[in-house]
């Protein structure tokens, strides 16, 4: 069994709850005080005290044929999405962070060394070292609130449902039947964001997935990300390629230097 | 809504993804268009103009659900031959006084009433006196043209004003293009009538305006064409700007209202009980029982005391000298006519308009209390402020002793909130408060019990109703909390003789044997429950979940549900039933509980013998008002015109392009040296057209997010949003700082470009619009300039709201100069008349004509 969120965008009205929220319960310190002029977006990005984030896309285009002079002003709650093959797990060289009983991927405060591997093993940049006590930290998918039988703080605060928390296949099917609904009234270019390992392959699929309505690109999500290890295969491949072409050039620069010698 | 009502917008996206279709008219483009299927952008201000060209389109059009406009509406009345519209008169209706700037009410008569018996000099202040306005004839014996062919009838005169109000009227003043107001009023007419209805919200984007009661009264008239009052689905659903804002209009903290809208005695005409009831008592409608309702306050608030022989004590209420309202009576504070001032959960100096006249004015007094979380800019006025910083005033020169108290949260203490559809949701406490901190009704109390022990040897008459006030509410817990349900349970009401608590207000009576502390909260604790703690979820497939908190009147969940049934009390259609007569029954009954007397047959009618209850005849759905009609044309109750007409804001980028009546001529205006105005139009130093409003991430001034590091962290710094057509006019980047100024002053603000602000295209002019949150002050975790200090007192004649989301000024980049005096800031020219309104320049503060007392400082330049 496995709990995740399915994030449906085209219900979010920005109202950043779930971040506030998220930093409620956690007991998360303020990213500082500063007016970024991106929009209504001044927490830019999830850090290491932001688990949740609200981003906020202007665009010149409206949603499928709504009458709103040509504008869209896109936001989507961004969150961890604790992969099916999530990178930081795989990263980890202490065992701090563990694949939890619900599925999710959880940091152990007391175990993490603050190596920092697991930064640079998220392909979607998520989790985050902590710059005063050096730790890894992002979302935990409310651990301890479900440990009580709760949902996550994010999803309990969102006034539209626009962030849902359940079982992952029954988010699946409650997100391709929002998909189709969409389709039908005219909002062609809905889609889900890595619903299941089949749509995207690099991470196999992602516990928190997205209903997006425009590129990935546009809402800061990469195209197509893959975790380093799922990687691995394919760079010892080119690794050994490499390695061996670097020889074969070797030894043929060495074979066609004493032939021109001759 | 979205931005200012996220919580309450789970509705509309519920509704949304059943297929309801979201328009949003509104200046800028907001998180509301980012989810809505049409935005139409509108100069801000110009919403008459665009509701009035509704108006006319349905009615040209014939789009109006003419069965419910013939049975609930006042079309078909006749008016009195004296009337003149603003049609007739340029932008005044008949009745306008001159010199004393405001209208005598008498031609705004239907014909066939006495209205010499009327007192066409005294502007009503609540509903009650509205209705008493109406006299017998005209409550029920008035001429009428049920074929609505009568040039002076009710239909044909609205027709008649609305005339000009065309599409191409709209693209010209208010600057939205013709084909999309069509393609709106047309999906408004579409998804109007028998089978389907429409909803409209507003907030304070309606409101903030010297033409504000005449926004709403627009859209009222709209939805009586459309058959969209009384009905489910439909309404006009006004959006509060806090928590229970609804509660403290019907248990007032309003100058000119006692609980449940009973009017405020005023002094020199209501002299005794029987004169307040005979003047406030109309011949028909629900009104007529007044009696029972002031009587039961009188017993509630003075109980053992009251009794027949003293009136029960009638003479201790208060009397209304003039006009209390918040703006007269900072500018009477600041010309030293006002000594004490308590400031309860309100941050005026950042919430209020002219936020330095507000700091004037606090100045002057002699003690201030406010109560509030945070040491608020209103409580720190005497230590920081603009004028600190250039050295125009000191701290120590300052006489104002100022009491700060910690005020407890909602959280901390139990009590009950009222929200836009009247339900009542008790909240309990949740944990202690800290430290010093109390609840309003903690402080109340024990400051009334305090004052009451200083009083009580006194044998001076003048003490007598403090000696005479029934307090002796019951507290618990070490800090002597009163208990709250013990407040909801006088408000709900009980008999005198047993204190057992009444069912509900039909149980009152006006003789001593009740007691209520209002009367429209009556049932609220019927049988000693507190139903507002009530928490079923609604199971019933219609929703109304009438086991959900309490909804006043009579947990009614749809105001003047009769009019959901036909004049013969059966549904429009099945698909909108609601409440339906009952034949067999022979009772009203439904899905909601009947806004009506349960047993009175749709064919029942009201003869002129009629008294009391029984002058409601079975259609009358609107059985507040004294001929139980929907009011398209209002004979009395407004101060500015019996139907809405088109002004431009006190300050106007245009001049009007209907009438030569620039501005509402009944408006409130404080033409004083610390509030300057600018031109009425076309002012060459203020070319932009400036708004202001919430963002979700802060609440009003701040007092209750800026100090908080989850909500400051995420609207951090004061800003303003412009078009990329007006950085580049004026040479802003986005992210970098910018001085925005009125004639009242200036302040710096980040500035934020941005394509969901447009310039707004009138005609072949285009004008721009300066978009600015307000939540921003010199205290908390976050501070910034507040945008009150730019924004004048003006206001509706009606109920004294400021003008604060349409008013002109200028933008440059650069910060504010922080050290010059203002005084040698201002460049004025000498002699230069600001305003050429004359009839504005003669209307005296207040509605009362009282003027506040001669000032020095505050003389016109």
């Amino acid at each position: 069994m496995a709990n995740g969120f399915f994030t449906d965008t085209t219900l979010c009205i920005g109202c950043k709850a779930c971040e506030v929220a998220c930093k409620q319960w956690n007991q998360l310190p303020d990213d500082g005080y500063h007016f970024t002029g991106m929009s209504y977006d001044n927490t830019m990005a999830l850090g290491s005290s932001t688990w949740r984030h609200v981003s906020f896309i202007e665009r010149p285009a409206p949603i499928g044929d709504a009458d709103t002079g040509g504008l869209a002003w896109l936001m989507a709650s961004d969150v961890c999405k604790h992969c099916a093959r999530a990178g930081c797990l795989e990263n980890c060289p202490t065992g701090a962070i563990i694949r939890t009983e619900f599925g999710s991927v959880y940091v152990q405060p007391d175990v993490c060394n603050g190596c920092g591997y697991c930064v640079s093993g998220c392909p979607f940049g998520v989790i985050d070292r902590n710059h005063e006590d050096g730790r890894a930290w992002k979302c935990t998918l409310c651990y301890d609130r479900q440990k009580d039988g709760m949902q996550p703080a994010c999803a309990k605060a969102c006034p539209t449902a626009s962030i849902q928390f359940g079982e992952i296949n029954d988010l699946r099917h409650r997100a391709r039947e929002r998909v189709d609904k969409l389709h039908e009234l005219g909002v062609k270019e809905a889609y889900l964001y890595g619903e299941d390992a089949a749509s995207q392959p690099g991470t196999e699929g992602l516990n928190a997935f997205f209903l997006l309505l425009d590129k990935p690109e546009v809402y800061n999500l990469p195209p197509h990300p893959e975790v380093p290890t799922h990687k691995g295969k394919k760079s010892w491949i080119s690794a050994g390629l490499a390695a061996i072409g670097v020889t074969a050039l070797a030894f043929a620069s060495v074979m066609l230097g004493n032939s021109a010698r001759e | 809504m979205a931005e200012c009502h996220p919580v309450g917008f789970r509705w509309v996206m519920q509704a949304k993804q059943r297929g309801a279709t979201i328009i949003h008219v509104d200046p800028r483009f907001t998180r509301t268009s980012a989810v809505a299927d049409m935005h139409v952008p509108i100069r801000a201000g110009s919403d008459i103009a665009f509701l009035g060209a509704l108006i006319s389109y349905v009615i040209q059009n014939e789009r109006y659900f003419k069965d419910y406009v013939l049975s609930y509406t006042n079309a078909a009345a006749i008016v009195s031959e004296d009337y003149q519209d603003a049609e007739d008169l340029d932008g005044l209706f008949s009745g306008w006084q001159e010199g004393k700037g405001q209208y005598e009410l008498g031609t705004w008569s239907y014909e066939g009433s006495d209205a010499q018996s009327r007192d066409v000099h005294n502007v009503p202040e609540s509903h009650a006196e509205k209705a008493a306005g109406f006299q017998t004839a005209e409550a029920k014996t008035h001429a009428t043209d049920r074929t609505l062919q009568h040039p002076r009838c009710v239909f044909q005169v609205l027709k008649r004003h609305f005339q000009r109000y065309t599409p191409e009227m709209v693209e010209h003043v208010c600057g939205i293009s013709q084909e999309q107001f069509n393609r709106m009023a047309e999906f408004l007419c579409r998804n109007s009538g028998r089978e389907r209805t429409t909803a409209f919200c507003y907030a304070v984007g309606w409101t903030q305006h010297s033409t504000g009661a005449q926004f709403i009264r627009s859209c009222a008239i709209l939805q009586l064409l459309l058959g969209n009052i009384g009905r489910p689905g439909g309404g006009i659903l006004a959006l509060r700007g806090h928590a229970t804002i609804q509660g403290s209009t019907d248990v007032p903290t309003l100058y000119n209202l006692l609980p449940g809208y009973l009017p405020m005695p005023k002094a020199g005409k209501d002299t005794s009980l029987q004169k307040y009831n005979e003047n406030y008592t109309p011949r028909a409608g629900w009104w007529t029982e007044f009696p029972k309702y002031s009587i039961s306050l009188l017993k509630a608030w003075y109980g053992d005391a009251a009794t027949a022989d003293n009136d029960y004590c009638f003479t201790h209420l208060p009397r209304m000298t003039g006009d209390h309202s918040h703006l007269t009576t900072v500018v009477n504070m600041a010309d030293g006519a006002v000594h004490g001032y308590f400031v309860m959960g309100e941050n005026t100096v950042v919430g209020s308009s002219n936020s330095a006249l507000q700091r004037k004015a606090l100045r002057k007094l002699d003690w201030l209390v406010v109560r509030d979380f945070s040491l608020i800019e209103t409580a720190d006025f005497w230590k920081s402020s603009p004028e600190h910083d250039r050295g125009e005033v000191r701290a120590e020169e300052i006489g104002t002793e100022v009491f700060f108290f910690p005020a407890a949260t909602h959280v901390e203490k139990d009590g009950s909130f009222t929200q836009t559809q009247r339900i009542l949701q008790w909240h309990h406490t949740a944990v202690e408060p800290p430290g010093d901190a109390r609840s309003e009704l903690h402080f109340a109390y024990h400051l009334g019990k305090r004052l009451k022990e200083l009083y009580a040897d006194s044998t001076d008459p003048k003490d007598r109703p403090m000696q005479d006030l029934a307090w002796d509410y019951p507290t618990h817990g070490p800090i002597e909390e009163p208990i709250a349900e013990a407040v909801l349970a006088e408000v709900n009401g009980y008999y005198t003789a047993d204190r057992k608590p009444v069912g509900g207000f039909t149980e009152l009576k006006s003789d001593g044997s009740t007691a209520c502390g209002c009367w429209i909260y009556s049932g609220v604790y019927a049988n000693g429950v507190n139903r507002a703690a009530n928490r079923k979820r609604a199971t019933d497939p219609y929703h109304y979940g009438p086991d959900w908190g309490f909804a006043w009147p009579a947990n009614r969940r749809i105001l003047y549900n009769r009019a959901a049934a036909d004049s013969d009390g059966r549904p429009w259609s099945e698909r909108k039933a609601l409440i339906w007569w009952d034949d067999a029954k022979q009772q009203w009954t439904g899905h909601d509980v009947p806004d009506f007397p349960k047993e009175k047959k749709p064919d029942y009618r009201a003869s002129p013998d009629s008294r009391g209850i029984d002058t409601i005849s079975g259609d009358d759905a609107f059985l507040l008002q004294p001929d139980g009609k929907g009011w398209l044309f209002a004979p009395t109750g407004l101060q500015d015109g019996p139907l809405p007409t088109h002004y431009e804001p006190v300050e106007s980028v245009i001049e009007n392009p209907l009438y030569r009546q620039q501005c509402n001529p009944v408006r409130l205006e404080y033409p004083r040296a610390d509030n300057k105005m600018a031109r009425p139009y076309s002012d060459p130093r203020f070319p932009y057209i400036i708004t202001t409003y919430r963002l979700t991430e802060q609440h009003t001034s701040g007092a209750m997010s800026r100090w908080l590091s989850w909500l400051a962290e995420l609207q951090p710094e004061m800003f303003c949003e412009i078009s990329p057509e007006l950085a580049q006019e004026r040479r802003l980047q986005n992210g970098d700082w910018a001085v925005v100024s009125t004639a009242r002053g200036e302040i710096e603000t980040r500035v934020l470009v941005t394509a969901r602000m447009r310039p707004i295209k009138l005609g072949r002019r285009v004008f721009h619009q300066i978009g600015m949150p307000y939540h921003w002050g010199n205290r908390g975790l976050v501070t910034g300039d507040s945008a009150n200090e730019l924004i004048a007192f003006s206001a509706d004649p009606n109920v004294s709201i400021q003008e604060s989301k349409a008013l002109t000024g200028d933008i440059r980049p650069g910060r504010r100069d922080r050290h010059t005096p203002v005084s040698l800031q201002v460049e004025n020219a000498p002699g230069e008349r600001l305003r050429d309104l004359p009839a504005a320049q003669q209307r005296p503060i207040g509605k009362h004509h009282i003027v506040a007392p001669e000032s020095k400082q505050g003389d016109q330049t």
